[in-house]
């Protein structure tokens, strides 16, 4: 037991450390589940309307690769949660990533765990305690969730099972999170590498459930799918949940072994010898796009093949609907075409805000640069701060511009590829780029920020959250338009079919100009600040 | 340099009208216990942060405003240095170099040999000492006037401490000024020209070693032909213990002449004189002892 003396108290400090972080977090979740179902048991008050719209939705390849399959076509909750029940999910495994990085191999390269490492701490003690940190988060999540969807008027024993869906997700990403911090000696390639395990583990599940019926085995490969299969309030089978478990408990053992067979500060990936000398890298624009270079090229790479993922669904819509009923539905809305912009639209949408992910990120380098003092190396030389910090902004922005070009092209591609008209191509390709300035408004606000304001990344993911929120479950949870119209992203163009207002581009373009240049002017009149 | 220097963090006071005036072609020691303000002066010089008041100036220029131009004259080592980890030790050395303006080609290769180190590691597997010689080689090679070093031996061994400290000697021989901020009283003695020594953001000292010896006690310890004599007629001395014709004493280094005077009618059979050494001056602000009657400004200060 000697390897995991300490964990106690480790798990105290962590607690302690999160004590305002995690609360929020849950209760955050906690109080979108209760709206939301709230507000769609009202929307659905009668059987045959929630039959209409579940066989809406299983019949929409789009909504079905977003969101999953509604299972219970009768079932209240299935209907009213199905939304949740999918996306829900994967926000609970980013929760959890993230915090099991923040307590291990994020502390780990800060030397926080040398530290503590010194007194009676066991080896395997600061992975154990971010676990049980990240165990006892999921528990809570779920638990809650639980209770607030059983007062909100649905049945009880789904309720607990679609708890037990976003805790057994929640879980298996800490796992997941767990062996990725061993792999890596930076936090920032393990939150990387669990990131786009979790962003694999969603695209295989849109691939089962929008795959023809011998085929949906192919959801049962990813965690997330089986957090889907627990299938709540539409049977309720809760036999899915030891499996989970099991995965999790897999994890677990598995960074624990990887971790016993490393040293302190290491990674199993090993660090290789580089160059003596620097080739290129005599600019901070140089230095900026070196640093972010892997990561982007990484983002670019997951686009791409994203891109490829939707062109081809969206080439598909219109052959998969099979049923009478949904082929009449599918006239009334206007016809295939009119489908495959709303898919496209929508997934379109989605892309956006992971692209508003990337551009953060980026941008963020700024403060990691300044709170490790290496800014300051770079300050001391005749490179002034606005040029500094510039080069961090051009390195995100000329990112996302990249990056949606990427998946615009993929997807325009795929679907011109599927539906034989290269003039699709264009077409997804302004839809995507069509997107591009509300990003910008965040990357933007980021900067700003944090020239202002000095280093408040949290408050850049805050209103990125907000904007989810406002955007997502806005016209859900019932918000009133002026407050849905706050976030950037319902005041772009919705491309494809969308309709168009030039001067809300316009607006979206300034005001990413105008926060971009504060940030900057504040950047250079404020104290830079060391950790 | 430095006059009256001010700098509040939110309702802290870090610096509390500091002075500071470092010669042109001098080796400067700057020193004071952790906390004392030191790296939050270099930080102020190097124009990172905003003086809440008090007059700078750096190389005769505004290192606020004049950053950028400035900074093409100085190099710095920063005291606790981060590296960026997947850069490698060289890359680190060349961008740092090529960010200020340029660097001795053959300098930075003699640098690397006699700091032993391996440019082609990854940053991320580099030990504090390794970091701290990255850092080094990328100051010493630049072609700079004005070298400021904010504590550059902490994680060096002693072998390289000495290769640092013959690189320092070279530099002031090329006629380079350096800050040296430290709290290695060996270090300083060996290599300064002149100290200042800071306490709670303020200048408690400046001068030569040998104007702030003057200031303190020199230890003697002399064996006596004859019984010892009277000593009241020596002013300010302490600690007297006489044990037969042995006598200890700490004398003021001014009045060491007069104290030997007296002696020598005695006739002296030994004697040990002892030096203040640095660390005693430093000590002598630091124990708690209440503040010494000084002069403000002992040494010549502008």
């Amino acid at each position: 037991m000697t390897a995991v003396a300490g964990t106690g108290t480790l798990l105290r400090m962590a607690l302690r450390r999160d004590r305002e972080l995690l609360p929020a977090t849950i209760a955050t979740f906690v109080i979108v589940a209760g709206f939301s179902a709230r507000a769609t048991v009202d929307l659905y008050p009668m059987e045959a309307s929630r039959a209409g719209a579940a066989g809406l939705v299983n019949a929409t390849p789009a909504l079905v690769a977003l969101y999953g399959r509604i299972y219970d076509p009768t079932s209240l909750g299935a209907v009213a949660m199905f939304k949740l029940i999918g996306v829900g999910s994967v926000l609970v495994a980013v929760f959890t990533l993230l915090l099991v990085v923040r307590h291990t191999r994020a502390d780990e390269e800060s030397g926080r765990t040398e530290l503590a490492g010194s007194g009676v701490v066991g080896r395997h003690a600061p992975l154990a305690a971010a676990l049980l940190l990240a165990t006892g988060a999921c528990l809570a999540l779920g638990a809650l969730t639980a209770a607030v969807l059983a007062v909100s008027g649905l049945p009880v024993a789904g309720a607990a099972a679609f708890g037990a869906s976003w805790a057994g997700a929640g879980l298996v990403f800490a796992g997941v999170a767990a062996v990725c911090a061993q792999l890596s000696t930076s936090a920032r390639t393990a939150r990387g590498l669990a990131s786009a395990a979790l962003v694999v583990a969603y695209v295989v599940r849109a691939a089962g459930d929008t795959s023809a019926p011998g085929a949906r085995w192919i959801s049962w490969l990813s965690p997330i799918g089986w957090a889907q299969q627990v299938r709540p309030f539409a049977g309720d089978r809760w036999y899915v949940v030891p499996v989970l478990l099991a995965g999790a408990l897999a994890l677990a053992a598995g960074a624990a072994a990887l971790q016993a067979s490393r040293d302190l500060g290491s990674g199993v990936l090993a660090d290789r010898t580089g160059r003596a000398r620097a080739r290129g890298l005599s600019t901070p624009l140089a230095l900026a796009w070196r640093l972010d270079r892997a990561a982007s090229l990484a983002w670019t790479v997951g686009f791409a093949l994203l891109g490829l993922v939707l062109g081809s669904i969206a080439g598909n819509v219109g052959s998969v609907l099979t049923t009478p009923q949904a082929r009449r539905l599918m006239v009334q809305l206007g016809g295939v075409p009119r489908l495959t912009d709303a898919f496209l639209s929508a997934e379109l949408g989605f892309v956006a805000l992971f692209l508003t992910v990337f551009g953060i990120s980026t941008v963020l380098r700024l403060h990691t640069e300044e709170a490790t003092g290496r800014a300051e190396a770079v300050l001391a030389t005749s490179v002034g701060r606005v040029r500094f910090a510039a080069s961090h902004l051009l390195v995100a922005v000329a990112g996302t511009v990249v990056l949606t070009v990427a998946v615009g092209a993929t997807t325009g591609i795929a679907h011109a590829a599927s539906v034989g008209d290269a003039a699709v191509l264009g077409r997804d390709l302004l839809a995507a780029l069509a997107r591009l300035p509300a990003v910008w408004v965040l990357v933007a606000l980021t900067v700003a920020l944090s020239g202002l304001a000095g280093r408040r990344g949290t408050v850049a993911w805050a209103a990125l959250v907000g904007c989810v929120v406002v955007g997502e479950f806005g016209p859900l949870i019932g918000l009133p338009g002026w407050v849905q119209h706050l976030s950037p992203y319902t005041r772009v163009p919705q491309l494809p079919g969308g309709f168009v207002d030039p001067a809300a581009v316009v607006t979206l373009v300034l005001v990413a100009v105008l926060l971009g240049v504060a940030g900057l002017a504040g950047f250079r009149r404020r104290d830079l600040v060391a950790d | 340099m430095v006059r009256g220097l001010v700098k509040d963090f939110g309702s802290v006071r870090a610096l509390d009208g500091l002075d500071l005036s470092v010669e042109q072609g001098e080796v400067h020691g700057f020193l004071g216990p952790n906390g004392a303000g030191k790296s939050t002066t270099i930080r102020v010089l190097l124009g990172l942060l905003r003086p809440t008041r008090g007059h700078v100036r750096l190389l005769d220029g505004d290192p606020w405003a004049d950053a950028t131009t400035l900074h093409a004259r100085l190099a710095y080592v920063p005291g606790d240095i981060s590296l960026w980890p997947e850069l490698t030790g060289g890359e680190v050395i060349d961008l740092l170099g090529r960010l200020r303006g340029g660097f001795e080609e053959r300098r930075r290769q003699e640098l690397i040999e006699r700091f032993d180190l391996d440019p082609t590691r990854k940053s991320r597997t580099y030990s504090k000492g390794n970091r701290q010689k990255v850092a080094l080689v990328a100051a010493l090679a630049s072609d700079a006037e004005l070298l400021i070093l904010d504590e550059p031996t902490a994680g060096l061994d002693p072998l390289m401490e000495e290769v640092f400290r013959d690189c320092v000697q070279e530099e002031r021989s090329r006629g380079r000024t350096v800050l040296l901020s430290s709290h290695i009283l060996s270090e300083v003695e060996a290599l300064c020209d002149r100290v200042s020594i800071i306490r709670s953001g303020r200048r408690v000292e400046c001068g030569t070693l040998a104007e702030l010896r003057h200031l303190t006690d020199t230890y003697v310890d002399a064996t006596l032909v004859g019984p010892v004599p009277d000593l009241a007629a020596v002013p300010g001395l302490r600690d007297v213990t006489v044990e037969g014709s042995r006598v200890r004493c700490q004398v003021p280094t001014g009045q060491l002449g007069e104290l030997l005077r007296v002696l020598t009618t005695a006739g002296i059979a030994s004697l040990v004189s002892q030096p203040p050494t640095l660390e005693q001056l430093f000590l002598r602000h630091y124990d708690g002892a209440p503040e010494p009657s000084l002069p403000a400004s002992p040494g010549p200060v502008r």
